[in-house]
């Protein structure tokens, strides 16, 4: 843990390359939830050459899929989801211009390069840590794939949602990096 | 011969299944709090303390502890003196999960079949194993099993020549490679023994053991404490961002097995190994 540092969405390219992997972030803005579901659909739009649901530049996916919302509340626990199931559809999805994730475990070397290649940025939330995330988030809406139930896609604004840069857009990771530091035999 | 109404049955499995998702355990609560100031990594530490607070928030508002509110496993030990009346006991069982996870606000997160994958709304149906005992008595436990974990757990069917060690490379293997995914740290639930089904199930029955509670068995005694040593030098850590404590606990469960073989199964239980039990 080096730094505590905002961040209000919209990305761009300067705050991308300005974090380091191990930087702890709260992060305040929109975020789009998208999982294994929604990844496969929008992978298919564009295929077919049909736009995505929601515009890619600057924005953040969350691996998430909420549990429903009590009487009163925008939304349920809400903590991330393992990120390795989407690796297939990443680099397709960054291509298109998607930059900034949100999720949780180690990604493939593809999507590092391609992390590397569009400068992106990964980030991890606490997995588990459902109850606590669901409370920085201030509003949700459902923008696609409504049949998905908890996959669909929804519209967050969460205000210090924290996160941890996983992967910098120069390709180091904290998984790698924290592991190497405490491993000993 | 003792009755049962198979209304009580499901009402006892609605209430286990809200309670088992938003009351972490107390042994696991107990781990993450004693824990904190023997973690090594800063944000190791940083991250025990919020997952305290996770749990404190959410068995105050009686919200989920996580989002992923698992597939609903159930244990039901069975007296064979005990006749349930009215609804079939699956059924029973099943409503008891379709009514609790809809007045819980708890995530239905199954598909009606594996290949096709269209959710069932409603979290069922649950996965039951019964087991029949002498006597009248009636138990259940009902424990949620989160994907993230249940995705990086492994069974392998050992040759017997590959004894204790072979068994200790497969374990911390399975540990290694699950990294930061089954969300650490978590419980090793390891079942040794029986045929390959058998293993399986001992490897998630073992996960039900407190944290903290010592094998009765010295020589698998032994064995956990040694695994466990193994696995917190792996340098994983809290989350998997690196630190002293990958796992709270090994516990390990064997049956008798064949004369040719030595299964192996490893199930992973993430820092939110829910269980609630109950009697009727």
């Amino acid at each position: 843990m080096e730094d505590r540092i905002e961040m209000t969405t919209p990305f761009t390219d300067e705050t991308i390359k300005k974090l380091n992997a191990g930087d702890m972030v709260y992060l305040s803005g929109t975020v789009y939830t998208a999982r294994d579901a929604a990844h496969k659909k929008m992978c298919e739009l564009l295929e077919k050459g049909e736009s995505m649901p929601f515009d890619f530049t600057g924005a953040v996916i969350y691996y998430a899929g909420p549990c429903p919302a009590k009487p009163g509340r925008p939304i349920g626990s809400v903590g991330p989801t393992t990120s390795g199931r989407m690796d297939l559809y990443t680099p397709t999805l960054m291509k298109e211009g998607l930059r900034v994730m949100i999720g949780k475990g180690l990604r493939n070397q593809e999507v590092i390069d391609s992390i590397i290649r569009y400068s992106g940025v990964y980030f991890a939330a606490i997995g588990g840590a459902a109850a606590l995330m669901g409370q920085s988030v201030e509003n949700s809406e459902i923008i696609a794939f409504d049949e998905l139930g908890t996959e669909a896609v929804r519209k967050l604004h969460v205000k210090n949602l924290p996160v941890i840069v996983a992967i910098d857009c120069k390709g180091n990771n904290i998984y790698e990096k924290g592991r190497a530091a405490f491993a000993h035999h | 011969m003792r009755t049962i109404q198979s209304e009580n049955i499901t009402e006892l499995v609605e209430e286990l299944c809200i309670k088992s998702n938003c009351e972490l355990p107390g042994d696991i609560y107990r781990f993450l709090t004693t824990g904190v100031p023997k973690e090594k990594s800063l944000l190791g530490r940083e991250i025990l303390y919020t997952l305290v607070k996770n749990a404190d928030i959410a068995r105050q508002g009686r919200d989920p502890i996580c989002q992923d509110t698992g597939m609903t496993v159930v244990f039901v030990t069975m007296g064979q003196n005990v006749h349930v009346e009215g609804a079939f006991i699956e059924d029973a069982i099943n409503e008891g999960v379709r009514r609790g996870y809809e007045k819980g606000y708890l995530r239905k997160s199954v598909v009606k079949d594996p290949l096709n994958r269209i959710n069932t709304k409603d979290n069922t149906p649950a996965v039951i194993h019964y087991e029949m005992v002498p006597g009248d008595q009636f138990h259940i436990i009902v424990a949620p099993k989160g994907f993230g974990s249940e995705n990086m757990s492994r069974l392998k069917m050992l040759k017997p020549s590959q004894g204790v060690q072979g068994i200790k490379d497969f374990v911390i293997q399975t540990v290694s490679e699950a990294g930061a995914n089954p969300c650490p740290p978590i419980i090793v639930g390891v079942g040794i023994g029986g045929t390959m089904e058998k293993s399986a199930l001992l490897g998630k029955k073992a996960l039900l053991r407190p944290v903290g509670q010592i094998n009765e068995n010295t020589q698998l005694a032994e064995l956990e404490a040694e695994l466990l040593e193994s696995i917190n030098a792996l340098g994983i850590g809290p989350a998997g961002f690196g630190g002293t404590t990958t796992a709270m606990s090994v516990h390990i469960l064997t049956y008798a097995t064949h004369i040719a073989g030595l299964p192996v199964s490893v199930n992973i239980g993430c820092h939110v190994t829910r269980h609630a039990e109950g009697e009727l």
